[in-house]
């Protein structure tokens, strides 16, 4: 696909990579943000070609696995109630809630639906005028603005039997968070392209000064990891920490002026409790009072319900950095994506998913010694 | 290093608590059947393991393989029966006829057999036009001609309007097996050359094209075929094929696990000698799917003896189902049972297993 | 999170008064909703992320980042800083306030 396949170039990025063995002196940690580029980094096999201790953490975003579970609960009660059409994007419906999961839910009567696009739930629900059908609005900033379309249309539209179940998400304050863990590891940032297309960069100069970390904006083709990570490299082998762009071509610094308006108009900041990480201040979004009428908790008025979960799993330092996914004991024995202990197993972006994935033949631990592996 | 400094931030009033983090009881086992347990994957495959091997428990069955071989009367017959619950009934490049007949014809060829009769059952929901019905049965019977095996008997039950989807069909199917022909995973060994026919996730994708309502610049339809002509091809060149499989529900991926699994070797893939058409391989760019994961419906995968590797490619090439035919790597004997594959970027990355069906990566 | 691909508008329309349109994904045709770019032309490029048009692709900005990893190549067995010497040929710029001078 054109600038698609160019970006994926092997002969390119051995430029890249010699650049980045030729730059780095000191082993550097750095997190890709999003879990897009992790599913990159580990589908291609970037980090087996990086300068040795030029670390990458996987970071916090795979808006499926750090949907709260309190969230999925209520979406896992909703879904069963008779008359409901249930839409999500695929990957949400194998998390698991306390115990259940949307498969389940699907296996004991429940309607619940794959849709590659919010617009599609809504048709469902035009289509259905008898039936309510909720669609299961996670995401980050990349997102919020399709599914914010939902809501506004539906609204425009008078379609009442259409609503969102909202937990968004956003970055800046969870890069925020990470930076004031006391164990953080992180020296510099591999930023979310996507979100940025959609809110732009004016949010980060702030944070790169004040924790005084690189932040390099970067994309999600191999060739764009390599850059993000040479950039990133360059800034912290410089002792500089300023913001840079290194996804021009689907990055404006204004970002997208009609989608920002959009989540504007539709939602408005909330404190939101990340699975694994905790609540972190002002990091997500809900439906705006306007909107109540199309909010999913309000119309099914679903009851906080008591949660619980494991013990053992350490996703939450995975979810952080302090660890690798292998270094759980857990790890691809009590853990695999088949029986996910924590969130990171079970999307197919999630950490502790692409490591056992696509790197269990590296990792010792993960073939059953229990042994820790280190130096990765 | 850079020391990050946390000063304070009255936007932040209290970092979260990272120690006192938990996450989810396990999701142990479903006490219901999930759609996985379909999917071809691993939930499909304890499935069998678990519930039906020891139910039926027998030296036949435990091979576990396409079709099972067997001795009776004298003669070596292949014996299979598959069941077809495909949505929509109608796709580019066929329809559930097609694939009911394909598919059952396929699983005998996979074990060198040429399939001679075939029991064909359907399933009729209440409500569904005769024309529907019957345009299947003009497929079915199409396709029957065009493989040249005859639907010897048949069944037909109509379930009340809502509990079932319009057309089930299953057919079961017998055919000989070739004197001196031994296929099966079992046979897999290191040195061993694996081949693919074609290009590679055309049926999943032309399916998902009008699931999703995408539509094709250059058309994209299944590729279901019969593919005993192909098989009798390569063992006129030689019997002593190891292992074919036809990569369906859960393409070439799980079929090669299984592969990799039941001979306890290794497989060694080399990314860039997969065929993928340039269209599947957009579709699931953007779908967020991996092709590698994809059904297809007339493609197989041969594991040969390095030998006889070239003369096996060149008789497939040589054939119209398999003028695409490639080696895409090689069985060795590091990392027995694990499938892995060698990225453009000379990286490696192991090809696991699905776990039930692959959801279309989104977010 | 946040799977977006490039594609090129192919055709625009109002749907419902809102500005749809179909987009070719290297030969893979879908609807797509354009409501966020609505100044996004009939043959330009655009990120698309779950049925929506997030932002328009700037193709010279492509252009210049490939010339510049093809650069990087030449410039291997040079001193300094190629990265710089190859992004500031490339022209390429950083977001105002961020100039390599803000940290040094």
């Amino acid at each position: 696909m054109k600038y698609l396949d160019e970006f994926s170039d092997p002969e390119l990025a051995k430029h890249l990579v010699g650049q980045i063995h030729a730059t780095a002196t000191k082993p550097w940690s750095m997190m890709e943000v999003c879990g897009g580029q992790t599913h990159t980094i580990v589908r291609h096999g970037i980090d087996q070609l990086l300068p040795d201790g030029v670390q990458m953490i996987h970071g916090p975003g795979c808006p499926v696995c750090v949907t709260p579970l309190e969230i999925i609960d209520k979406a896992l009660e909703i879904a069963s109630q008779p008359g409901v059409i249930f839409c999500s994007f695929g990957d949400m419906l194998r998390v698991p809630g306390s115990g259940r999961d949307l498969f389940r839910i699907k296996s004991e009567g429940g309607d619940v639906r794959v849709v590659y696009s919010p617009l599609d739930a809504l048709r469902l629900a035009q289509e259905n005028p008898d039936r309510q059908v909720v669609f299961f609005g996670i995401g980050f900033e990349t997102t919020a603005p399709p599914n914010a379309m939902t809501v506004y249309q539906a609204k425009k539209l008078g379609i009442p039997n259409f609503s969102l179940l909202v937990s968004h998400v956003r970055v800046p304050p969870a890069i925020e968070a990470i930076m004031q863990s006391p164990d953080c590891r992180v020296q510099g940032f591999l930023a979310a392209g996507h979100v940025c297309s959609v809110m732009g960069t004016a949010e980060y100069p702030e944070l790169a000064d004040r924790y005084r970390v690189p932040i390099v904006v970067t994309g999600f083709e191999p060739l764009d990891i390599l850059a993000g990570i040479l950039r990133t490299v360059t800034q912290l082998e410089r002792g500089e920490h300023v913001v840079e762009n290194a996804y021009q071509r689907a990055v404006r610094d204004e970002g997208n002026p009609a989608a920002k308006a959009m989540l504007e108009d539709v939602f408005e900041t909330t404190d939101r409790s990340w699975r694994g990480i905790g609540m972190i201040p002002r990091s997500g979004w809900r439906l705006s009072e306007r909107y109540r009428e199309w909010d999913a908790e309000y119309r099914f008025q679903v009851r906080d319900i008591a949660t619980e979960e494991s013990t053992i799993c350490r996703s939450g330092e995975v979810l952080q950095g302090q660890i690798k996914p292998h270094e759980c004991a857990a790890f691809g024995t009590l853990c695999t994506p088949r029986n996910p202990l924590g969130a990171t197993m079970v999307s197919s972006e999630g950490a502790c998913a692409a490591y056992y994935l696509y790197r269990r033949l590296q990792t010792p631990a993960a073939a059953g010694t229990g042994a820790v592996s280190s130096g990765d | 290093m850079i020391e990050p400094i946390p000063l304070p931030d009255p936007s932040v009033p209290d970092p979260p608590d990272f120690s006192g983090w938990t996450c989810p009881m396990p999701l142990r086992d479903h006490p219901n059947v999930v759609m996985g347990h379909g999917g071809g994957g691993q939930m499909s495959g304890e499935l069998i393991e678990h519930l039906f091997v020891p139910a039926f428990a027998n030296p036949v069955l435990a091979g576990l393989t396409d079709s099972a071989v067997f001795e009776l009367g004298g003669a070596r017959l292949a014996f299979s029966t598959d069941s077809f619950v495909v949505r929509p009934l109608f796709f580019p490049g066929g329809s559930i006829g097609d694939l009911a007949v394909n598919g059952t014809v396929n699983d005998l060829a996979m074990s060198g057999a040429q399939a001679a009769y075939l029991s064909c059952g359907f399933i009729l929901e209440e409500g569904v036009e005769l024309s529907v019905v019957g345009r299947i049965a003009k497929d079915l019977g199409t396709a029957a001609e065009r493989a040249g095996v005859i639907v010897a008997t048949g069944d037909t039950k109509v379930v009340d309007a809502g509990h079932g989807d319009g057309v089930f069909v299953n057919t079961a199917g017998v055919g000989l097996v070739r004197e001196g022909v031994d296929i099966r995973p079992q046979r897999a060994a290191p040195g061993d050359v694996v081949i693919v026919s074609g290009m590679i996730g055309v049926h999943g994708i032309a399916i998902m094209s009008v699931r999703e309502g995408i539509s094709f610049g250059t058309e994209v339809v299944s590729d279901c075929a019969p593919l005993n002509g192909l098989v009798a091809a390569m063992l006129d060149v030689t019997t002593d094929l190891h292992v074919l499989r036809d990569p369906t529900r859960g393409g070439v991926a799980t079929s090669l696990n299984e592969i990799a699994k039941a001979a306890g070797t290794g497989i060694d893939l080399v990314e860039r000698q997969l065929p993928i058409p340039e269209t599947v391989a957009n579709a699931c760019s953007f779908l967020g799917l991996d092709p590698l994961y994809v059904a297809n419906e007339g493609k197989l995968l041969a594991v040969v003896a390095p030998g006889d590797a070239d003369a096996v490619l060149a008789a497939m090439r040589a054939h119209p189902l398999g003028q695409d035919a490639a080696i895409i790597g090689e069985c060795v004997e590091d990392h027995p049972g694990l499938v892995v594959t060698r990225t453009a970027f000379g990286a490696t990355r192991v090809v696991d297993t699905p776990i039930g069906e692959q959801l279309p990566r989104i977010c | 999170m946040c799977l977006a691909v490039p594609g090129r508008v192919v055709e625009i329309r109002e749907e419902d008064g809102t500005r749809m349109g179909k987009v070719d994904f290297g030969g893979v045709i879908k609807d797509v909703c354009l409501a966020y770019l609505p100044d996004l032309q009939e043959g330009e490029y655009t990120i698309v992320h779950v049925g929506f048009a997030l932002q328009r692709l700037d193709e010279e900005s492509a252009r210049q980042s490939l010339e510049l990893y093809r650069k990087l190549g030449a410039l291997e067995e040079e001193f300094g800083d190629q990265w710089g010497l190859a992004a500031q040929q490339a022209g390429e710029r950083r977001p105002p306030g961020t100039e390599w001078g803000a940290a040094q």
